[in-house]
């Protein structure tokens, strides 16, 4: 169930996306990979997924190697940001094609889309089509079926960026009391700092086709290693040449000698 | 400003009796003279022109080389599509460029070729005729006429619609565990159902009104290599004016059902 990226390159043409990237995500954990549009973030999710191939480095799965196996075999659940439902499917379908494909028993599929459908809160809507959904169903529905083969990682790229600020909040929340239910290793990508922060357990900030640092989130806060994530995490003030965080300023209303440093 | 939406309205109206002037004078106005003509002398006389034996038979070759050429066609135009917009590969351009070359291409152009592949000179001519094999003045070479000419329908219909719909549902559908070949008939077919019926309609109109290739390749032998468009010129050539009209009106009735099947599958365009 762990990750393990070591030295993955990439590039599209020109441009470089991941630039000797390597990354461990431990079994079971909660891990947001955090950045600015264009930081390679997503292709680096991708390519855990099979959906890229690295121009080089290696990508291990629960400790064997995968880097050259297709996604179909590597049991990875992938939720895109803009749901990639299938249309002409309904809800149940949706959610049920994963065990289709792999030949399962009927009985043995219709209770596991039951069990799912209630998990994501869709039971009235297993009849309905996609088109019929609005945003935050449709992506509840896409996390169902990414679920339903029992992936050993589910991989979520700007699973709520399509949504509205509260069904965002919502779902936020919702995903990491789904974490807590089903422990499956969860990585998601995301540019939004205060979301990484809010959800996940770790977080590998990302700036450049390079990591830029990977730790808990108090850890990003408190004690940022480079400049870049002294800005991008959290709330912080340039001051001569200093970057400082909001609650380590005191205004005081006289003059006086300073108490720390 | 009465005078503003006077102008308007003057300028609307030309705009439409233009419009439907042209379509009277090239489109309406000869059907319903096809029309007219063949019920001329009666029903009687226009059901005994299309009952004879060789008029039966063209119109039995005509439905036999579509029965061939619009699955043979399908197969391709769904194969070039998906080729064309999922895959890079050396000579894409090429591709692309060469489908359409059938709709540039004069059909008699095309039969020409085919005689010059095929005749007893043509570069398969004498080894054909070795094994004993008959392509030209036969079903063969007509078949191959036909699918050149109606080649691009599916393909064209085909490449839009993979394009609108993008491959993040095949993404999807791979990191589910299905295999390419689950994704094409579970995903990837039923998402453009509606654009292979689109191509496959058209092809089929396409196929039933050919003429100038099959013209040129079928050696035109009454009641064995004649199709039912050949057969219009044939029963013209004979002063049976009556079978001509007769058998032009079953093609136009055809193209009529093809245009009303067309009409009921095109808005099937997008839905969200």
């Amino acid at each position: 169930m762990s990750i393990v990226i070591r030295n993955v390159s990439k590039r599209f043409g020109d441009f470089v996306a991941l630039d000797d990237v390597s990354l461990e995500v431990e079994g079971g954990s909660l891990t947001a990979l955090l950045g600015p549009s264009g930081s390679g973030k997503s292709t680096l999710l991708r390519i855990i997924a099979g959906l890229e191939w690295p121009d080089a480095g290696e990508v291990e799965l629960s400790g064997e190697d995968a880097t050259a196996l297709r996604p179909q075999k590597r049991n990875v659940g992938f939720v895109f940001q803009h749901y990639a439902a299938f249309k002409h499917r309904t809800v149940r379908d949706n959610v049920a094609f994963g065990l289709k494909v792999r030949r399962r028993p009927k009985a043995e599929i219709r209770e596991r889309v039951d069990s799912l459908l209630q998990l994501v809160q869709l039971e009235a809507f297993g009849h309905r089509y996609p088109a019929q959904l609005s945003g935050g169903q449709r992506q509840r529905m896409a996390l169902a079926r990414a679920l339903a083969p029992d992936p050993q990682v589910l991989l979520l790229d700007e699973p709520f960026g399509a949504l509205d600020a509260r069904v965002r909040a919502e779902l936020r929340e919702w995903l990491r009391r789904l974490h807590d239910e089903v422990h499956v290793t969860t990585i998601f990508v995301t540019h939004d700092q205060a979301e990484a922060m809010d959800v996940a357990s770790q977080i590998a900030v990302m700036n450049h086709a390079h990591v830029e640092q990977v730790g808990s989130p108090t850890e990003l806060y408190d004690t940022p290693q480079t400049e870049f994530v002294m800005r991008f995490v959290g709330e912080a003030n340039r001051l001569g040449d200093r970057w400082v965080r909001p609650h380590e300023l005191e205004v005081l209303d006289r003059p006086e000698a300073p108490s720390r440093r | 400003m009465t005078t503003e939406s006077l102008r308007a309205r003057v300028g609307r109206l030309t705009v439409r009796s233009i419009a439907l002037a042209y379509l009277l004078a090239i489109l309406v106005g000869p059907l319903a003279m096809v029309f007219w003509r063949t019920f001329e002398t009666g029903f009687d006389a226009a059901w005994n022109a299309l009952s004879t034996p060789e008029t039966l038979n063209a119109f039995k070759l005509t439905l036999l080389i579509a029965a061939i050429a619009v699955p043979l066609n399908t197969v391709f135009g769904v194969i070039c599509g998906l080729a064309i917009v999922r895959h890079d590969f050396p000579g894409k351009g090429f591709l692309n460029a060469f489908v359409d070359l059938p709709l540039a291409l004069s059909p008699v152009v095309v039969g020409l070729s085919l005689f010059l592949l095929y005749g007893r000179e043509g570069w398969f001519g004498g080894w054909l005729e070795e094994h004993d094999f008959q392509v030209l003045f036969a079903l063969p070479s007509m078949v191959l006429a036909t699918v050149f000419v109606s080649l691009p329908f599916v393909c064209r219909a085909v490449v839009p619609t993979l394009r609108e719909i993008g491959d993040e549902q095949e993404q999807a559908a791979s990191t589910l565990g299905a295999s390419r070949w689950q994704t094409l008939w579970r995903i990837t077919l039923p998402s453009i159902r509606w654009a292979v019926i689109y191509g496959v309609v058209l092809t089929t109109a396409r196929c039933l009104g050919e003429y100038g290739a099959v013209a040129v390749v079928s050696g035109r032998v009454q009641g064995q290599t004649e199709t039912a468009t050949l057969r219009v010129e044939e029963r013209y050539d004979s002063f049976d004016v009556q079978g001509a009209y007769a058998i032009s009106l079953v093609l136009a009735l055809i193209a009529i059902l093809v245009l009303i099947a067309m009409t009921v599958l095109k808005p099937k365009e997008t839905t969200a």
